[in-house]
C-alpha cells in the first residue's frame, strides 16, 4: 500500500550533518525551493485545492447531497459539468466538496503516523540499547505486515467510517516515520552540542525536544509531505473496499466505488473522481520532491 | 539514439497487444466442442461453499446440488406447488402427524447403488446427527436436546414405503420436504468419503457430479439414466467470475451462456442487444427496512413508523431497481397464495407524515441511525444507494439518518442482537409459505435478542395468536382468512417500510430456450435447451 | 557469509512470532462470528453454539494461539473454516497466482524503469528526461484501482480487445502442473492457453507494474547521476571512453546497488499489497484470499496466510540485502 520510497537513511544524516554546518540552510532552501519548477507546481496545485475546500459553498453548483433519482447517471453537460451519478447529485459538487474531506483525511491520516512515529524513532533512537531493541522489533514486525491487510484488518476491528480509516492509514504509516526519526536522531546524538547539554546535566526530555528533534526536522517535513499523498491513496483504497467513508460522504475513493457498477454505461462516475485523487496526490508528491531536492543540496548540482 | 529506443519500447508494445489481443473471445465457445457436446456455461459471482445440500444455506451450493440430488417431492417448473420425484404418493392421516410415502424403485444412485426406503431412513437420521445440518434444524425446530425436532420418527415400512410420525401437525411439511436441502445422497458414498463427502456428492438427480475446481468452476454432466426427464444439455459448468460488470462482458463475448447477479445498470444493454436475452425469476422474496420497536425512543412510537411509511417516496425508489423490483406492501410477496392486496399502502406524503410526527411530539424531527449491508443480496440488488436515497428523503420531515454499513456477517450480528435504530433487511422464500414469511420474520416468537429473525422486535400477542393457528391449521382455505388479517394487523403498526419485492434477473446467451428460473432461487437444469 | 544468514535468519524469529500474534489478535478483535458466517441467517441460536464448541472457538485466547502456532512448526497451515478446504492445498492455487502477477509486474518495472531512468540520466534536462520524469511523478500518484477500472473501460468496454477479469476464459483448456499458468501452458506447448492467460494477465500486471516502474525510474535516474559525477567516471570521460561503454561497463552497475534495494522491496510489497488489483480484476491471488477470509471471519486463513505472506516478504528483504551486500565490496561480512 504504500508504496512510497522509503528515503535512504544514510544519505539524510548526511544531509543533517550538513546542516549543523551552515546556518543560513533554511534560507537557501527556501530559496531553491522557489525556484524549483515542480514544486511550485506542486504549490499552485496544493493552493487550488485549499481554496477549493475552503470556498467549496461558493464553487459548487449544486448541493453535494441532494438527490434527483430521475436524473441518475447523466452525462456531463451544462447543467452538470462532470455528469451525474446513481442517485442523480451533481459529480463536480461531490467532488468540490470531496476536497474538504481529502484535505483532512490527508492531514489526521499523517498527523497519527507523524506523532507515533516521530515519538517512537526519537526514543528509539535517542536511548538505544534495550529501548531501541524492543521499539525496533515493533516496527520491523508493522513492516513485514503486508500494509494494506494491517489497514483492513484495523478497520474491521474498529468498525468501518472514515475516522476509523484515518486511524488505520495513520498506523499503517507510523514506521516510516520511526525509521527515518530514528536514523535522525542517530547522528545527531553524538553531535558536540548534544553531548554539552547532557554534560551540564540536561534532562533527557528536554535534550530530545530543544535540541534533537529540532535538528531532524527536514527529513520530517519531507516524509509529512509526501506522506499526505500516500494517506489519501491508502485512505481511498479502503473506502474502494467499502471500509472506510461512509454514504452519502462524497469521499472520492467511495465515489468510484459506488459509481463502479455503471462502468459500462456511466464511466464519468468512476473517472472523475480518480481523477481528483490522482491531482491531489501528484500535487503534494511535487511539493515533496521539490522540498526534498531542496533541503538535501547533495543532489543538487 | 533517443528515438531508437522510444521506437523499440513501442514496437514491443503493438507486438504484445495484438499478439494476445483480438482473438479473446472466439478461443472458447462451449457449444464447439468436438462431437457436438452441448454445454452450458453458467457464470456466477461465487463459489459454492458444500456440495453437500443438508448442510448449506447459500444460493450458490444450492445450485449446483439441485443438479445432483432429488428430493421425495419437487416442486413444479413455476411455482411451489408439489409434484412426484422420488415419491409418487403420499398420504397423510386425519390428525395430521402420520405421513405415508411411496416410493419409485427404478431408481438408481450415481454411484450404481439402488434407491430404497432405507436409504431415506438413513438420510433423515443422518440429518440429526449434528448441528451442522442447518435446514433440517430450522425447518423442523431441532434443538441440541432434541435434535429431531417435530420429526418423532421416520420408519422404512416396506422396501419402498416410508413412514414419518410427526410430534404435532406442521400445515407446511410437504413443502418443506421439496427444498433442495432434503435431497437424498447415497449411504455408501456418505460412509465412503466421510468428512470429504461435500467434496464428492453422489445423489439420484439428473446430473452427475463430475469435478470441482475450486473458486473457478464446477462441472457437471447429463444422468442418462435419470428416472425423470432426462437433460437436453450434456453438460453444465459452473464458472465463478466475482466481477458483475465483468461476468456480463464475458456474456457480451459469448464465453459464458447464463449468468445471474447482473448490475441493474447492465439491464438496458443486454435488453438492446439481439444475442441476448434477459429473463426474470418470479418473485419469491421481500426486502424491508425494519424499525426496532425494542429501544426507548421515536420508533416505539406508532405514529413516528408511520411517518416514516409517508416519508418515503417509494415510487422514486423503485427506480433504483431499474425494472427488477415491484413496491412492496406486505410483508409476503404477491406471487405467495394468501397475499392481502386489499391493503392500502401508506401513500406518499410529507405534510401528512410532518403532522404525524407532530403529534407524537416530534415536530423537529430526531437523529437516527440505519443498518447495512455492503454486498449486494437478491432483493436488495444496491443497498448502499437505496440508503443515502431515503436518507435524503427523511430530511424532508427532519429525520436525521446516519447510515452504518458493514459487511453481511456482521450486519446479521448487529440486527440480531438488535443493536440498530433501523436496519434494511431482507427475505427470500423457503418453500413458498407465507408462514415462512410472517412467523419468521414478525412472530413474537422471533424477537429474541441475539438470534432475533424479526429484528423490528415487534411483539404482537395478537398477530402471534393468528399466526400460531395458522401453523396447525391443515385447511389451507382458512389459513388464508388468518395470513389476510394478519397482514391488516402488520399495516396498521407499521414495524418495516416495506421496500421491494424483485424479480432477480437472469441474462443469457439467446440460444437458451425452456428455461424457466424458479421462485425458490434455484431450479434442475434438465428442462431447458440450447438451440444452435 | 553462512554466519551472516544464519544470524539474519535467527533475528527473524521473534519478527515472525510478532507478525503471527498480531495477526491472530487481530483477527480475534474482529466483531463477528465465524459460526454465524459459515451457517448463514438461517441457523438458530443452538445450531452456533454447537458448531462454536466444535471450531474450538469457546477456548481460552492462549489455547486458540497455542494450537495455532503448534500446528504452524508442524508445517500444518490448518483448514480453512468456510470451504473446510486444507490452506496448504488452498495456496497452492492462489500463491503462484500472485507470484505470476508479481513477477510479470516487476519485470516489465525493471525493463522499464531501469531504460527510462538511465536514458534520462545521460540524456539529463532533455526531452526524455522532462517526459519520462513527468510520467515518473504521475505514475506515482496513480490510485491504481482507479487506473485498473480505466484499463477495463478502455480495452474491455470500449476496444474489447482484452478480457476484464480472471486468469483463463472458460473453454481454455490447461492442464495445470505448477499453477504459473504461462509456465504449464509453455510445459504442456499449449500456445492457445498461453496467450489466453498473457491476455488475461496484461491489464493487471501492468497497473500493478506503474507505481514500481515509476519509483525503479526515479531512483536509476538519480543513483545514475549521482555516480556519473563521481570522480572515475569524469576520468573516463575524460580519457575519450566511449560513451554507451561508460554508462554500461561502469556507471549502471555502480548505480545498480541502491535500484536493487527498490527493486527488493517493492516486490515484497507486491505481493502482499495486491489486493485492490486483485479484486478489480478478480484475480484469484492470495491477496484477495485474505480479504475475503477478513471478511467471512476465516481465522485459520487469515492468521496462517498472513504468516507466509510475511515470510516471503522478509525473505525477499534478505536475499535484496545479501545480493547487496555481495555485489557492493566495500561492504564486508561480519
Amino acid at each position: 500500500m504504500s508504496l512510497q520510497p522509503i528515503p535512504n537513511p544514510e544519505i539524510k544524516s548526511k544531509e543533517i550533518a550538513e546542516q549543523q554546518k551552515s546556518k543560513s540552510l533554511g534560507i537557501e532552501a527556501l530559496l531553491r525551493l522557489l525556484k524549483s519548477k515542480t514544486s511550485i507546481i506542486g504549490l499552485i496545485i496544493i493552493t487550488i485545492l485549499i481554496v477549493t475546500a475552503i470556498l467549496a459553498p461558493f464553487i459548487a453548483t449544486h448541493d453535494p447531497t441532494t438527490q434527483s433519482i430521475p436524473d441518475r447517471y447523466q452525462a456531463p453537460s451544462g447543467e452538470h459539468w462532470l455528469g451525474t451519478d446513481e442517485l442523480g447529485r451533481d459529480i463536480f459538487s461531490r467532488i468540490v466538496y470531496g476536497t474538504q474531506i481529502s484535505i483532512r483525511i490527508g492531514l489526521i491520516a499523517v498527523g497519527i503516523s507523524m506523532i507515533v512515529g516521530v515519538i517512537l524513532g526519537a526514543v528509539a533512537g535517542y536511548f538505544g540499547r534495550w529501548v531501541d531493541q524492543i521499539i525496533m522489533r515493533v516496527i520491523d514486525i508493522m513492516m513485514a505486515f503486508p500494509s494494506i491487510l494491517l489497514a483492513i484488518a484495523l478497520v474491521a476491528v474498529l468498525g468501518p467510517s472514515l475516522t476509523n480509516a484515518m486511524i488505520a492509514v495513520g498506523i499503517v504509516g507510523v514506521p516510516q516515520f520511526a525509521r527515518i526519526v530514528r536514523s535522525a536522531v542517530l547522528s545527531v546524538k553524538e553531535t558536540e552540542y548534544v553531548e554539552a547539554a547532557r554534560a551540564i546535566g540536561g534532562k533527557h526530555g528536554r535534550i530530545l525536544f530543544r535540541h534533537v528533534l529540532p535538528n531532524s526536522m527536514a527529513p520530517i517535513i519531507v516524509q509529512t509531505t509526501l506522506g499526505i499523498g500516500t494517506a489519501i491513496l491508502d485512505a481511498a483504497g479502503l473506502s474502494f473496499l467499502g471500509l472506510g467513508a461512509q454514504p452519502p460522504t462524497p469521499e472520492w475513493g467511495a465515489m468510484l466505488s459506488d459509481g463502479r457498477a455503471a462502468l459500462q454505461n456511466a464511466p464519468w462516475v468512476v473517472a472523475f473522481p480518480g481523477l481528483a485523487i490522482f491531482l491531489f496526490v501528484l500535487g503534494f508528491n511535487l511539493f515533496g520532491d521539490g522540498l526534498r531536492d531542496a533541503l538535501d543540496p547533495k543532489l543538487k548540482e | 539514439m533517443k528515438k531508437r529506443y522510444l521506437f523499440m519500447l513501442l514496437a514491443v508494445v503493438a507486438m504484445i497487444i495484438s499478439a494476445c489481443s483480438g482473438d479473446t473471445g472466439s478461443t472458447s465457445d462451449g457449444k464447439e466442442d468436438e462431437g457436438g457436446k452441448k454445454t452450458l456455461v453458467f457464470g456466477r459471482g461465487a463459489d459454492s461453499i458444500q456440495l453437500d445440500p443438508s448442510k448449506v444455506t447459500d444460493g450458490e451450493s444450492i445450485y449446483v446440488t439441485n443438479q445432483i440430488y432429488d428430493t421425495l417431492v419437487r416442486y413444479e417448473e413455476e411455482n411451489t406447488e408439489v409434484k412426484a420425484a422420488l415419491a409418487t404418493d403420499w398420504e397423510v392421516s386425519d390428525d395430521g402427524l402420520v405421513w405415508t410415502f411411496q416410493l419409485r424403485d427404478d431408481v438408481k444412485f450415481h454411484d450404481g447403488t439402488d434407491f430404497a426406503a432405507d436409504d431415506v431412513v438413513f438420510n433423515f437420521e443422518r440429518w440429526t446427527t449434528s448441528a451442522e445440518f442447518v435446514y433440517y434444524g430450522y425447518m423442523f425446530g431441532a434443538s441440541e436436546e432434541d435434535m429431531g425436532g417435530i420429526i418423532e420418527e421416520v420408519e422404512a415400512t416396506g422396501d419402498h414405503e416410508i413412514t414419518i410420525t410427526l410430534s404435532e401437525p406442521n400445515a407446511p411439511f410437504l413443502q418443506t420436504l421439496a427444498m433442495p436441502p432434503f435431497g437424498m445422497a447415497s449411504p455408501e458414498a456418505v460412509e465412503e468419503h466421510g468428512d470429504d463427502y461435500f467434496k464428492n456428492p453422489v445423489g439420484t438427480g439428473p446430473f452427475v457430479f463430475e469435478e470441482w475446481v475450486p473458486d473457478d468452476s464446477i462441472t457437471v454432466t447429463k444422468n442418462d439414466d435419470y428416472f425423470g426427464e432426462v437433460a437436453k444439455v450434456d453438460e453444465v459448468i459452473f464458472r465463478v467470475i466475482p466481477d458483475n460488470g465483468a461476468r456480463f462482458m464475458e456474456l457480451q463475448a459469448g464465453t459464458i451462456d447464463l449468468m445471474t447477479g447482473l448490475n441493474p445498470q447492465d439491464i438496458g444493454t443486454a435488453e438492446g442487444d439481439d444475442a441476448l436475452q434477459i429473463i426474470r425469476r418470479p418473485s419469491m422474496n421481500v426486502a424491508y427496512m425494519a424499525m426496532n420497536m425494542d429501544k426507548e425512543g421515536p420508533l416505539a412510537d406508532k405514529r413516528v413508523r408511520q411517518a416514516i411509511n409517508m416519508a418515503v417516496n417509494k415510487e422514486e425508489l423503485i427506480e433504483l431497481y431499474e425494472g427488477i423490483g415491484k413496491e412492496a406492501k406486505n410483508p409476503i410477496p404477491p406471487s405467495l397464495w394468501g397475499y392481502n392486496d386489499d391493503v392500502e399502502p401508506y401513500a406518499y406524503d410529507v405534510e401528512k407524515a410532518k403532522a404525524l410526527l407532530a403529534e407524537a411530539g416530534y415536530a423537529d424531527g430526531f437523529d437516527i441511525t440505519l443498518n447495512t449491508f455492503s454486498n449486494p443480496r437478491d432483493y436488495m440488488p444496491q443497498p448502499k444507494i437505496t440508503a443515502q436515497a431515503i436518507t435524503e428523503m427523511l430530511k424532508a420531515v427532519n429525520i436525521n439518518v446516519e447510515i452504518v454499513e458493514s459487511d453481511w456477517d456482521t450486519h446479521l450480528t448487529l440486527t440480531e442482537n438488535g443493536e440498530h435504530d433501523m436496519a434494511f433487511l431482507g427475505w427470500t422464500g423457503d418453500n413458498g409459505d407465507p408462514d415462512n414469511f410472517m412467523y419468521v420474520l414478525l412472530d413474537k416468537d422471533n424477537a429474541t435478542v441475539g438470534s432475533a429473525g424479526n429484528i423490528a422486535f415487534y411483539k404482537s400477542d395478537e398477530l402471534h395468536d393468528l399466526l400460531k393457528a395458522a401453523q396447525v391449521e391443515m385447511d389451507q382455505d382458512k389459513r388464508t382468512e388468518l395470513y389476510l388479517k394478519a397482514q391488516e394487523i402488520i399495516h396498521e403498526d407499521a414495524p418495516w417500510l416495506p421496500i421491494a419485492h424483485t424479480t432477480p434477473p437472469l441474462a443469457a446467451s439467446s440460444s437458451i430456450v425452456d428455461y424457466v428460473p424458479h421462485p425458490t432461487g434455484s431450479e434442475p437444469f434438465n428442462l431447458l435447451d440450447m438451440k444452435e | 557469509m553462512i554466519k551472516y544468514i544464519s544470524r539474519r535468519l535467527l533475528m527473524l524469529i521473534p519478527v515472525l512470532i510478532g507478525v503471527s500474534i498480531l495477526a491472530f489478535s487481530l483477527i480475534h478483535l474482529v466483531p463477528g462470528d465465524p459460526a454465524r458466517s459459515i451457517l448463514g441467517e438461517k441457523a438458530t441460536q443452538s445450531q452456533l453454539e454447537a458448531l462454536q464448541e466444535e471450531l474450538g472457538l469457546n477456548d481460552p485466547y492462549y489455547v486458540q494461539y497455542g494450537r495455532f502456532l503448534g500446528d504452524i512448526l508442524k508445517g500444518n497451515l490448518g483448514e480453512s473454516i468456510q470451504s473446510k478446504e486444507s490452506i496448504g492445498v488452498e495456496l497452492l492455487h492462489k500463491l503462484p497466482a500472485t507470484i505470476e502477477l508479481a513477477v510479470f509486474a516487476m519485470i516489465v518495472a525493471i525493463i522499464v524503469g531501469v531504460i527510462a531512468g538511465v536514458i534520462a540520466a545521460v540524456k539529463q534536462y532533455s526531452w526524455f528526461d522532462n517526459m519520462s520524469m513527468t510520467a515518473a511523478l504521475f505514475g506515482v500518484s496513480m490510485p491504481i484501482f482507479w487506473l485498473g477500472l480505466m484499463m477495463i473501460w478502455l480495452f474491455s468496454v470500449t476496444f474489447d480487445i482484452l478480457p476484464p477479469s480472471g486468469r483463463l476464459s472458460t473453454g481454455v483448456e490447461l492442464h495445470t502442473i505448477t499453477n504459473f499458468y504461462l509456465l504449464d501452458s509453455i510445459l504442456t506447448g499449449n500456445w492457445l492457453a498461453f496467450k489466453d492467460s498473457f491476455s488475461h494477465l496484461l491489464m493487471p500486471g501492468l497497473a500493478l507494474a506503474t507505481i514500481p516502474m515509476a519509483i525503479i525510474a526515479r531512483m536509476t535516474r538519480s543513483s545514475m547521476l549521482e555516480v556519473m559525477r563521481q570522480d572515475y567516471i569524469r576520468t573516463a570521460n575524460a580519457k575519450g571512453l566511449k560513451k554507451t561503454l561508460i554508462v554500461f561497463q561502469h556507471a549502471l552497475k555502480n548505480a545498480s546497488l541502491p535500484v536493487l534495494t527498490v527493486i527488493g522491496l517493492q516486490f515484497g510489497l507486491l505481493l502482499g499489497g495486491a489486493v485492490l488489483t486483485e479484486t478489480i480484476f478478480s484475480w484469484p491471488g492470495i491477496g484477495r484470499y485474505v480479504y475475503l477470509a477478513v471478511l467471512g471471519r476465516d481465522y485459520p486463513v487469515v492468521q496462517s496466510t498472513i504468516l507466509i505472506i510475511a515470510i516471503i516478504f522478509v525473505l525477499v528483504n534478505l536475499i535484496t540485502d545479501i545480493l547487496y551486500k555481495y555485489l557492493d565490496p566495500r561492504i564486508k561480512f561480519e
